[in-house]
């Protein structure tokens, strides 16, 4: 007689499971039709844009929804760095919006409270080229999908090509050894580089896991046991303190917005940083000149010999507490499919890169040479704690910025690099305990 | 039968509505409900957060004093403890002597008294997080008014590394909090003073006394149980800061400048671990605690408040 809602939830999740191992995506796969509950309505939780036509092309594609179904979908905006608090009270609670535009790991944080998507997403998977390795990483366990990939939100370098002409380099360096000789060249011409060791949660967190990566140190192993204390990690940090003697002073208070205010005045001239530092440039005719003068490119390679990169990750949660589950899947659907993905990367202006390796043709990427190494976020991104299992230790130890101490402790001086790699280890210890 | 009843019924009732005590309890009761809804039970419920292992997402299990033990090896937690405790005796000290100098000069006869009355309050009536974020531009690495102005009078090279070096990044914001804080401390003084009556001021110069006497021996006593109460409640604010350091540096550089409450936030919220995020606000209790007492036992234990000898 008593069947709990959980209990009930427990079973339908199996079932779901079930369903999603039977369809194996070998043979073509049926598209899956979603019949919205009648009366249903959808509240989607999103970051605030950082680019216009990202909020447009997304409202323009719900309203197409709206239209075709008559399903309505209230859209909230929350400051990107609140995304997270917010979307783990609704999970906590179990109520508040049925979908969430989530950060990197948050779905791996509470995976029970999430509807499971694995028939839609091997759908869309096969249909469109594949998921990007990374992105489905974020938004997946096994082969179970418990989110939808959204987007890789891309980090590049971007510089002014005069400066780095005048430093005498006539390209840009493809590996670290490279960087390393332009950085100090530009440091002598009295434009230099700066990369943030301050606690900033995009671009700080990029940095620091490219520095790591690119030198073949990881967080943690497979098994989740933590390796930071090795041999390649201690390279990154030294590698990383003779590119912090070339930085322009003060880099260690840097917060995000500290590079693209340095850069946009002319103080530095060689960042690392998402499409919009560019669109701020191009919208303020004052800055016309350096507009023309600024070229990007990917971070480059390391020891490792691969391009490797954290950037942002965004996937959509749809959560279990959710009134109308039919509805949220025909809208993710209908969001997801070509027309309305093409439409939102190209309202986003290469701020938002594809999930699913067909879009890669998207005409976006070529309409101007800096969005080409935006293109590749997807390509190169690595979850963060790679290589161990994604969930709740990997992101507090990001959100704990251990990562971004290390490096900041040991470029500054304040601890040598082998006491700056104990103490990560140490850190990374308590979260990785069991 | 039934009308017998309800006649029985009525009379207890509405003699213990007569009851002084009874009537006082139903007074309060709403109050109380308030109180313990909003006040007790969220307290409670970080208490026991504090000894469980509850994550963002997922109900945490009873797991008694681990949290606390694991921050007690932990030492990013014990630099919090250290630059919070530092952080509030600065800055109280330097609120507590600046807002008393503030308000002695404001209770002097000047011209525009309440405009300049008014005009001391705006620190603090500004949102704290406005003001940070105007120190955020104050203290910018490459941008900073302050660094500018010294370079350009030749008296420094290069921008002062205002939030880069710990040193710097402390007495920073420091600063930034002591800014804020003033006009609390020297308008609440202001007012205490006022309660002073000009007659003992002036049975003291008839008897010879020094200006500093005056001070010494009539205000400062006089002023003390206001001190108290000010100082307490300053203390409190300042323990408790989280939006201007969160601004400013979110801790940095290398947790230089985390506060308990920014790390128990940081762990808690960004980090997920509600429990240890609680387990840390509770460490502050003892220390806010101990500050209440200091102030309660400590400046107002003056007999002399009583109507006795100190």
């Amino acid at each position: 007689m008593t069947i709990k809602r959980r209990d009930f939830l427990a079973a339908s999740a199996t079932v779901a499971g079930a369903a999603g191992f039977g369809i194996r995506p070998s043979f073509a796969q049926a598209e899956p039709a979603y019949k919205p509950e009648s009366g249903a309505s959808l509240r989607l939780l999103r970051w605030t844009p950082f680019v216009k036509g990202d909020e447009e092309a997304w409202l323009a594609n719900t309203k197409k929804f709206t239209d075709a179904t008559g399903v309505q979908v209230r859209i909230d905006k929350e400051s990107w760095e609140d995304i997270r608090p917010k979307s783990a009270v609704a999970a906590n609670v179990g109520s508040g919006p049925d979908l969430v535009m989530c950060w990197f790991d948050d779905a791996h944080q509470y995976p029970d409270k999430l509807v499971d998507l694995t028939e839609l997403a091997n759908y869309l998977g096969n249909k469109y080229g594949g998921w990007y390795d990374g992105v489905k990483g974020y938004a997946s366990r096994g082969d179970t999908f418990i989110a939808m990939p959204l987007a890789a939100i891309g980090n590049a370098v971007v510089y002014r090509d005069s400066h780095v002409k005048a430093a005498g380099f006539s390209e840009f360096p493809k590996d670290t050894a490279g960087l390393l000789e332009l950085c100090k060249a530009m440091k002598a011409k009295g434009t230099p580089a700066g990369f943030p060791h301050g606690k900033a949660v995009g671009d700080g967190n990029n940095y620091a896991h490219w520095l790591l990566w690119s030198h073949g140190g990881k967080m943690v192993d497979e098994s989740g046991k933590v390796t930071i204390n090795s041999p390649e990690t201690l390279a990154s940090i030294n590698y990383a303190k003779q590119l912090y003697a070339t930085f322009i002073p003060g880099t260690e208070s840097w917060q995000d917005i500290n590079n693209n205010r340095a850069f946009l005045a002319g103080q530095v001239s060689l960042i690392a940083n998402g499409v919009s530092v560019y669109y701020a440039a191009k919208n303020d005719p004052k800055l016309a000149e350096i507009v023309k003068d600024i070229r990007s490119t990917n971070f480059p390679i390391g020891p490792v010999g691969k391009s490797v990169e954290l950037h942002q990750t965004s996937s959509l949660l749809l959560f279990k507490h959710t009134k109308y589950p039919e509805a949220a899947k025909a809208y993710i659907k209908f969001m997801m499919e070509a027309d309305q993905m093409n439409a939102w990367i190209q309202g986003s202006s290469a701020y938002c890169c594809q999930p699913l390796k067909a879009f890669a043709k998207n005409p976006i990427w070529t309409a101007d040479p800096i969005h080409a190494p935006y293109a590749r976020a997807s390509e190169t991104l690595r979850p963060n704690g790679y290589a161990g299992p994604l969930g709740y230790a990997s992101a507090a130890t990001m959100a704990d910025y251990v990562l971004v101490d290390m490096y900041a402790a040991a470029v500054t001086g304040q601890m040598s690099a082998e006491d700056a790699m104990k103490e990560a280890e140490r850190r990374a210890n308590r979260y990785y305990r069991v | 039968m039934s009308t017998v009843n309800s006649g029985g019924d009525r009379r207890p009732i509405s003699s213990l509505l007569q009851n002084n005590n009874v009537l006082g309890f139903l007074f309060m009761l709403p109050a109380a409900v308030f109180l313990v809804c909003f006040l007790t039970y969220p307290l409670g419920l970080g208490v026991w957060l504090g000894f469980t292992d509850t994550r963002i997402g997922r109900d945490g299990i009873f797991i008694g004093l681990e949290n606390y033990q694991f921050l007690m090896d932990d030492s990013v937690f014990w630099l919090s403890v250290f630059n919070t405790i530092l952080y509030t005796f600065v800055a109280s000290v330097l609120k507590f002597a600046l807002g008393l100098w503030l308000a002695l000069l404001l209770n002097q006869h000047l011209p525009f008294k309440s405009f300049f009355r008014a005009i001391v309050l705006l620190p603090w009536v500004v949102p704290t997080v406005l003001s940070a974020l105007a120190f955020w531009w104050i203290y910018d690495s490459q941008f900073s008014i302050v660094s500018w102005s010294l370079i350009e009078l030749g008296l420094i090279n290069e921008p002062i590394n205002f939030l880069g070096d710990p040193v710097n990044a402390r007495i920073s914001v420091i600063i930034a909090n002591v800014w804020r804080g003033i006009p609390f401390v020297a308008i609440s003084l202001l007012a205490g003073l006022q309660t002073i009556p000009a007659s003992l001021q002036e049975a003291a110069s008839l008897d010879g006394a020094t200006s500093w006497q005056r001070f010494r021996y009539v205000t400062l006593p006089m002023l003390t149980p206001i001190i108290a109460v000010v100082m307490t409640f300053s203390v409190l604010f300042t323990f408790t800061d989280f939006q201007l350091i969160y601004v400013l540096t979110k801790g940095g550089p290398v947790n230089a400048t985390h506060l308990m409450a920014t790390l128990s936030f940081q762990r808690g919220i960004p980090g997920g671990q509600l429990g240890e995020g609680a387990a840390i606000a509770v460490a502050m209790v003892p220390f806010l605690l101990g500050a209440i007492m200091f102030s309660f036992f400590g400046l107002q234990r003056r007999k002399w408040q009583q109507g006795g000898q100190d």
